[in-house]
């Protein structure tokens, strides 16, 4: 059984590459990738503590964030294709045409 | 009865939103033009209705007034929209719904097949409604209201012909004229209002409450002020020197227009709107002599200038100036009945006139058209001979031209005697009384030349049209001169109601019914006149037979001239003018008096409204709203570096953002 510790740890590391992912690299998808990282990170987090402290709230915000996480994955790779098919593109550098 | 007056401009007004919201989809002009004439018929109807019930009551009991609701209350003041019939209201209300209705049949006729057709019967009736409010309301509020419509309307008809340059110019030239005289009207209304109000703690413009206050109302001073303001609006409207000039000019509306507006009603607004206020300006000697006048110089300057022009309704124009200014010197020598009394007659005669000139100039048209020439169908010179022609109108406009010239037993000679009579014998203006009737009759005589010159150049003499359009004039059909007839009928007997009382007195005591109907109207200034012990030299009855044998002379030495000058040797005119270029040259140019209007008040008020334009508007006014925008403008390029466009910027504020958040939340 693993202390709390750990989990918060591993969880820390996670959103940390998911950050640093969305800030650095310039593919869309592999931006998306992070946020979805940085999203489970949070999970962990919360599942984390529920067992914790015994209280099944945490789980049911695991449960909300995945179902939103699951329609951003819809929406954004559907956002994706339209860019793509408009620029052959999906870098988003190239993602500027509102720009002055 | 009375309690049916809001009936009278409530009526055309209805006609003139029908005309107006429906006449485009209507198109039938039998039903425009019967929509139109029935409404102001109804009008003329319950007037008449009301003329009855007035004349059934005793003297001293003619008056009523009928408050539909109080239109403006704020503190002391209060204005009501509310119509007051009296004798004078009265004359109005049938002068105007009587012959506004028959100018509107005419009108069908006349306008038939022009473009707007039922613009032109909206307007027409709308100013009717503006006239009615004018002349009926009993208060000095609604009466501007109605000063201002009629000025309105008198502006989008003479502007009828918009296309036309000259007409849309001559619209505005009458617009900006009034305007200058209704300015002076509201400084007259504002500063009796102020007066009477500071002074006496008397807070009014109803008609009959200022007339009794009438005491109130100082000799002279301030009262002078306040009536000369007033004039200043009267001359405004009634195209008195010096703000006649764009009566001439208005002539370029259609005809029907120049006879109602110009000729019959609107013009004679600033006579009547002093004969409202008589007991205002009969306690100012130095306004009344002002009116006087500027009544007698008008009356003789404009009918020197009748008498070289060529369009047959230009020599109409100058003739009404003159005969408007006739009715001021009424008014200036106290003789307000007399004032009134001739505007009657000369709305009848006038108008008949006019008319008469339109359905020439309607059949000139015609028969210019069918040899498509493009001569002017206005111009004198290009008729002669239409009397066989056109038996009607001929007969019609001789009758009115009689009238006007002052022939005995038509209506013009007992109302313009009676002026010329009241300035020699007035008590008011002492030794300038024999100038102001010399004024006077210099002008009858002129106004019986330059009449008759039309006459004759239009209708005697061979004519000098070509044979083939002389023969396509025709008389012009029943709705033009069924009015015709009728006008000139009552430019026969209208003058029968004011027999002078000198002539009733021979032909065994006829009273001079006029004078007797209108005295409760004018009952404060009669009682005043008399208080101050003010009578003129007693004249005799034999004096008074002499100026009125003097005044038919003049009459027919004048028509005597036009014969002589126009029928039996009509090479002398050309010779005169030959013979004095320079003063024919003026005359006809009237005296020059546009283009120094345009030197003195039109050409700098362009060069200030130019530089008020140029240097004031453009530099400072649009300055400080440009300089606003450019101030924004270089903030917002300031900021906009901020927006890069770039996804990672964006991303790297959000978290910076965050971390700063939670630094914060967890070191404080």
């Amino acid at each position: 059984m693993l202390a709390l510790e750990n989990y918060l740890v591993l969880s820390a590391i996670l959103f940390s590459i998911g950050t640093i992912g969305v800030l650095t690299r310039r593919n869309a998808i592999v931006i998306f990738m992070c946020v979805e990282m940085m999203l489970n990170a949070v999970n962990l987090t919360l599942v984390a503590f529920s067992r914790y402290l015994g209280n099944i709230d945490g789980q049911v915000f695991v449960f909300f964030i995945m179902t939103v996480a699951a329609a951003e994955a819809a929406v954004g790779l559907a956002l994706m294709i339209a860019f793509y098919k408009n620029r052959e593109s999906i870098d988003v550098e190239d993602i500027n045409v509102m720009k002055l | 009865m009375f309690d049916l007056v809001w009936l009278i401009p409530l009526c055309p007004l209805i006609g003139s939103v029908i005309n107006g919201l429906f006449g485009k989809k209507i198109k039938n002009e039998t039903v425009i033009g019967g929509i139109a004439a029935g409404s102001v018929l109804c009008s003329f109807f319950v007037a008449c209705g009301i003329l009855m019930q007035l004349l059934s009551l005793p003297g001293e009991e003619r008056h009523f007034e009928k408050t539909i609701f109080t239109w403006i209350q704020s503190g002391q003041f209060k204005a009501d929209i509310g119509f007051l019939i009296d004798p004078l209201s009265c004359v109005m209300l049938m002068v105007v719904t009587g012959v506004g209705f028959l100018i509107h049949l005419y009108s069908i006729g006349y306008m038939h097949g022009e473009e707007g057709f039922y613009r032109y019967f909206c307007y027409l009736n709308l100013f009717t409604f503006s006239m009615l409010c004018l002349v009926s309301g009993n208060n000095l509020l609604l009466m501007f209201v109605g000063w201002e419509g009629v000025g309105l309307c008198s502006y989008l008809l003479i502007g009828y012909y918009f296309h036309k340059k000259s007409a849309g110019d001559a619209g505005k030239k009458a617009f900006v004229m009034n305007r200058v005289g209704d300015f002076g009207f509201l400084l007259g209304l504002f500063t009796m209002f102020w007066y009477l109000g500071g002074q006496h703690n008397v807070w009014t413009i109803n008609f009959r409450e200022l007339a009794s206050h009438a005491e109130l109302m100082p000799v002279g001073g301030v009262t002078t002020i306040i009536c000369l303001c007033f004039f200043l609006g009267a001359t405004g409207k009634s195209a008195q020197i010096p703000l006649y000039t764009w009566l001439p000019d208005a002539m370029e509306g259609p005809t029907p227009v120049s006879a109602l507006i110009h000729a019959a009603t609107m013009v004679t607004a600033g006579v009547y709107m002093i004969g409202r206020m008589n007991f205002m300006f009969i306690k100012s000697p130095t306004a009344l002599l002002v009116v006087a006048c500027v009544g007698a110089a008008t009356a003789l300057f404009a009918a020197t200038i009748g008498t070289a022009q060529n369009d047959i309704k230009r020599v109409l124009a100058y003739s009404t100036v003159s005969q408007l200014g006739y009715m001021f010197l009424a008014m200036g020598v106290g003789a307000f009945g007399a004032g009134i009394f001739h505007l009657m007659t000369h709305a009848f005669f006038k108008a008949c006139l006019f008319l008469g000139s339109g359905s020439v100039i309607h059949a000139m048209h015609h028969a210019l058209h069918h040899e498509h020439s493009d001569a002017d169908p206005q111009d004198m010179r290009n008729m002669g001979g239409l009397k066989a022609k056109m038996p009607i109108t001929f007969a019609t406009f001789l009758i009115a031209t009689l009238a006007i010239a002052g022939v005995p037993g038509l209506a013009g000679f007992f109302s313009k005697d009676e002026i010329l009579w009241q300035a020699f014998s007035n008590p008011h203006h002492g030794e300038m009384n024999i100038i102001l009737w010399g004024f006077g009759a210099c002008a009858a005589f002129l106004t019986a030349f330059y009449m008759f010159r039309l006459v004759f150049m239009t209708f005697f003499g061979e004519t000098r049209l070509s044979e083939k359009a002389f023969h396509h004039l025709h008389e012009s059909p029943w709705v033009i001169t069924l009015p015709l007839v009728v006008l000139a009928c009552l430019s026969i007997v209208g003058g029968y109601v004011g027999i002078p009382k000198v002539i009733g007195e021979t032909l065994g005591g006829i009273p001079n019914m006029w004078e007797h109907y209108l005295e409760p109207v004018f009952a404060y200034s009669t009682e005043y006149m008399k208080h101050a012990g003010a009578h003129g030299e007693a004249h005799s009855v034999a004096m008074e037979w002499g100026l009125m044998g003097v005044s038919v002379i003049i009459a027919f030495a004048g028509i005597g001239l036009a014969a002589a000058l126009y029928i039996v040797k009509p090479t002398i005119p050309a010779a005169f003018t030959n013979a004095f270029p320079a003063l024919h040259r003026a005359v006809y140019n009237k005296w020059y008096m546009d283009e120094i209007y345009d030197f003195a008040f039109v050409n700098p008020c362009k060069a200030l409204g130019n530089f008020l334009w140029k240097g004031f508007d453009v530099v400072v006014v649009d300055g400080c709203v440009n300089g606003v925008a450019a101030v924004v403008k270089g903030f917002s390029g300031m900021l906009r570096y901020v927006q890069t466009g770039l996804v990672h910027n964006y991303a790297f504020s959000m978290t910076l953002g965050v971390v700063v958040i939670v630094a914060a939340y967890l070191f404080s």
